[in-house]
């Protein structure tokens, strides 16, 4: 165990300095070796230290259970910090860890420089286990059921969030501030928890916004650093295998690695080593794609466009731009809707009006219904949302338990 | 020594359950929620005809972490292939891109949702039967059902070879050995050996004997059928739960009684007018040939949709009233998804269901009126009734 401790500090050793080597700049890093299910954890909670919550319970399942099935396999977790902690599962061979730590190291050159990352909260591993401390008091105060309550309302609506709060932020934006601010009636717990989430939703909304970008990133980086490395013939097989799995495409949707990788290797093809360090700086993946999908990278990677017709999911379209427009239309708000607070007392009565932001695409009915009544459990009075379905104004109206709708 | 630095550690996460605890909790609320929906699960027919399976498929939508969601359904998205692809190709099946579409957000996993579905029958009896339970048991006069076994109870000094038992025997030579100062398997003797024997026990089993009568005359349609069909399910069941073996009659009748196979039973319609003391006699009888009540735990009940020959009614009461003294239980079910009763809370018709209930008071009578799918539950509830509702549920 020791010694295959020291082995692996040895090959992280190496990983790093070839990687600072190359120009990339990190945050200090701390490796933790941990054991599978714990790995599986971290990764259905976003972070070591979160609160517990049924929701991410069945993360931590589904996560497991595909990893028993051999469905997925999570190598890591990194963590947006400072230091950067980088978690390590301990069943791994000696290459794979290495592997991973190139590829960590590069996640954590892209926090610490992307642009989207420079307002984050470095500390947010201890914001988020005071929070977890302060939920487990409040459960143990006022029983679980009305916490676990107004987390599973809180959490519906936390992402509704302005990613770039400040006074230039348009009013209504940020429904989680809305609610915060206007609330009536919120116990001081109840503001604590909404605040808290809007908090956490706010930390991890770069990344989401990113996700392309940095996993191209660390992969393209974690390519080159081990092809520098002189590994034995074996690792070097076992390299090109980890590697390809990492890069093949995705039977349903995007595989994030492969076109991200993809895009920067042609970003610094065409434009230079410059170009491709400032693109990692600048960019998010709504402007990465935006900016830089060419025709020639659609046809390599064969990239098509897809939708529903007659009840078969086909390919409706290759074509480059085609192609390019749709994957920027579904990147756009993280693939959220625009929801928007338009009035706090409505009809007088002190009714909430929220607006969908409608621009071609409806809303999912379901989800809506219930996630009305999430917002009603905050707002606890009735809520409004004014919507388009089937090209008519429609307004649904959640007094409680009943969702109804209207046309306008 | 390398210039960067880092630290590397391995902690003792041993102790760490968050994911299993919030895990556990998950589960919890998906039991909640599917015993909320208990009354609609009961009378799914995907479990009916699962009879044998394991694990049943069920809609039940829970535990479906709801967000603000674009409905992406008819918006075209963007995928990638191996290998070129020309328009017009299909990518998927339609659930499993429905599935990814209707998720949203780009960066969710897949797989969102499918243990939602999924539900051992087992599972779902222990739910549906925890608080169910059978009144009135009477203790038989005694066990006249039992079966045999053999237990290794016992280790003697004396024994055959082919049972000795070669641990304790060891043992005892290790003892013997080392209490003079020897090594430990320094010889085997005579008395070091010991030998497994067995007890022969005798444990009662007891059996139950459910006659399941159903008026099949022209006017129960295959959705009364259903209802019938759907109820016995869950009976039996919950008899299989208390009793090691239940055994089955089923009893049709229009004017006439006969025994039928349970397919048959519960598909195929005849026509004719009722007579349902027939079954009544016919049940009679068979229990007086082939199930002494005093060694048998009877259960009888009767479904129909409450028309009987008038003439036919004090004959049907008096045979009630005889099977009664004979079973554990008697069940009336009267299956009515006419409309016009529907239409028409006032109107008291005069069905066997009025009649039983002004003509029979008896602790082991249970009625229910069942008027959609929906009621099933509500019925199985009314027939074996929760320990603390049994005064307020009994007939």
């Amino acid at each position: 165990m020791a010694r295959d401790l020291d082995r692996l500090a040895g090959a992280i050793g190496e990983v790093m300095d070839r990687a600072r080597a190359a120009g990339l700049d990190f945050f200090p890093m701390r490796y933790e070796l941990c054991p599978p299910d714990v790995l599986y954890t971290f990764g259905a909670y976003g972070m070591p230290t979160r609160f517990s919550h049924w929701s991410f319970g069945k993360a931590y399942y589904l996560l497991r259970s595909q990893a028993n099935l051999g469905l997925a396999k999570i190598y890591e977790l990194v963590i947006n910090s400072d230091p950067c902690y980088a978690f390590l599962l301990e069943s791994n061979s000696l290459l794979e860890n290495t592997l991973v730590a190139a590829h960590v190291v590069a996640h954590a050159d892209f926090f610490k420089h992307n642009w989207r990352f420079q307002g984050t909260n470095r500390q947010m591993v201890h914001t988020m286990s005071a929070f977890a401390e302060r939920v487990r008091l409040y459960e143990a105060r006022l029983g679980r059921e009305p916490v676990e309550r107004f987390l599973d309302a809180g959490l519906a609506v936390a992402e509704q969030i302005d990613p770039f709060p400040g006074p230039r932020s348009e009013p209504g934006r940020d429904l989680a501030l809305f609610l915060l601010e206007r609330a009536p009636g919120l116990a001081d717990w109840q503001r604590d928890i909404l605040s808290s989430l809007r908090e956490e939703a706010l930390y991890f909304r770069p990344q989401m916004e990113t996700k392309i970008l940095n996993e191209g990133w660390a992969t393209l980086w974690h390519a080159r650093i081990l092809r520098e490395m002189d590994l034995p013939p074996a690792d070097t097989l076992e390299f090109a295998r980890l590697h390809a799995a990492v890069l093949g495409p995705h039977p349903h949707g995007l595989n994030p690695y492969r076109l991200g990788c993809h895009l920067l290797e042609s970003i610094e093809a065409r434009y230079g080593r410059e170009r491709l360090f400032e693109v990692r700086a600048v960019e998010t993946d709504v402007s990465l794609v935006r900016n830089y999908l060419t025709p020639e990278l659609c046809e390599q990677l064969n990239l098509y466009v897809y939708a529903e017709q007659g009840g078969q999911w086909q390919v409706t379209a290759t074509g480059w731009e085609a192609v390019r427009d749709a994957l920027v239309r579904q990147l756009e708000n993280c693939g959220l809707p625009y929801i928007f607070a338009e009035d706090d007392n409505y009809r007088q009565q002190g009714e909430l009006y929220l607006r969908h932001g409608y621009d071609g695409i409806e809303l999912d009915v379901t989800h809506l219904t219930h996630t009305l009544r999430h917002v009603h459990h905050i707002w606890r009075r009735p809520v409004h949302l004014e919507t388009v379905l089937g090209g008519r104004r429609t307004l649904y109206t959640c007094t409680g338990k009943d969702v109804t709708s209207r046309a306008l | 020594m390398p210039e960067t630095p880092f630290l590397i550690s391995r902690e003792d996460w041993s102790l760490h359950r968050q994911g299993q605890m919030d895990q556990e909790r998950h589960q919890a609320r998906i039991r909640e929620a599917i015993r909320a929906n208990l009354a609609d699960i009961v009378s799914d027919e995907a479990i009916i005809a699962s009879d044998g399976r394991k694990v049943v498929r069920l809609p039940i939508r829970v535990m479906k972490e709801y967000r603000f969601r674009l409905n992406w359904q008819k918006q075209g998205r963007v995928g990638e292939a191996g290998r070129p692809v020309s328009a017009g190709q299909p990518v998927a099946r339609s659930d499993e891109a429905a599935e990814a579409a209707g998720r949203g957000g780009p960066g969710e996993e897949a797989g969102e949702d499918w243990f939602e579905t999924d539900l051992a029958v087992e599972e779902l009896e222990e739910l549906l039967f925890a608080d169910l339970s059978l009144p009135h048991l009477e203790p038989r006069q005694e066990p006249h059902i039992t079966t045999q076994h053999h237990e290794w109870r016992d280790v003697r000094r004396q024994g055959i070879y082919a049972n000795i038992d070669k641990k304790r025997t060891l043992m005892e030579a290790i003892k013997r050995n080392r209490l003079a100062g020897r090594p430990p398997l320094a010889g085997l003797r005579r008395e070091d050996l010991r030998f497994r024997t067995w007890d022969d026990t005798e444990t009662p089993q007891a059996n139950a004997v459910l006659l399941v009568m159903m008026d099949t005359s022209g006017s129960m349609g295959s959705g009364e059928k259903y209802i019938a069909r759907s109820l016995c399910f869950w009976m039996v069941r919950f008899l299989r739960t208390r009793y090691d073996r239940v055994k089955l009659h089923f009893i049709a009748h229009t004017t006439e009684a006969r025994e039928m196979e349970e397919e048959a039973f519960f598909t195929r319609g005849e026509s004719g007018g009722t007579r349902c003391s027939s079954a009544y006699e016919y049940a009679l009888r068979l229990i007086e040939r082939q199930y002494p009540p005093d060694r048998h735990n009877l259960y009888a009940f009767h479904f129909s949709d409450g028309d009987n020959l008038i003439s036919d009614n004090p004959r049907a009461v008096a045979l009630l009233k005889q099977l009664l003294a004979r079973c554990a239980l008697v069940g009336y079910g009267q299956i009515e998804t006419q409309p016009q009763y529907m239409a028409m809370p006032y109107y008291q018709p005069n069905t066997l269901l009025t009649l039983y209930q002004q003509e029979i008071e008896h602790p082991r009578f249970v009625t229910a009126l069942i008027r959609d799918r929906s009621e099933i539950y509500a019925a199985l509830r009314a027939f074996f009734p929760p320990a603390g509702e049994r005064e307020r549920g009994a007939g």
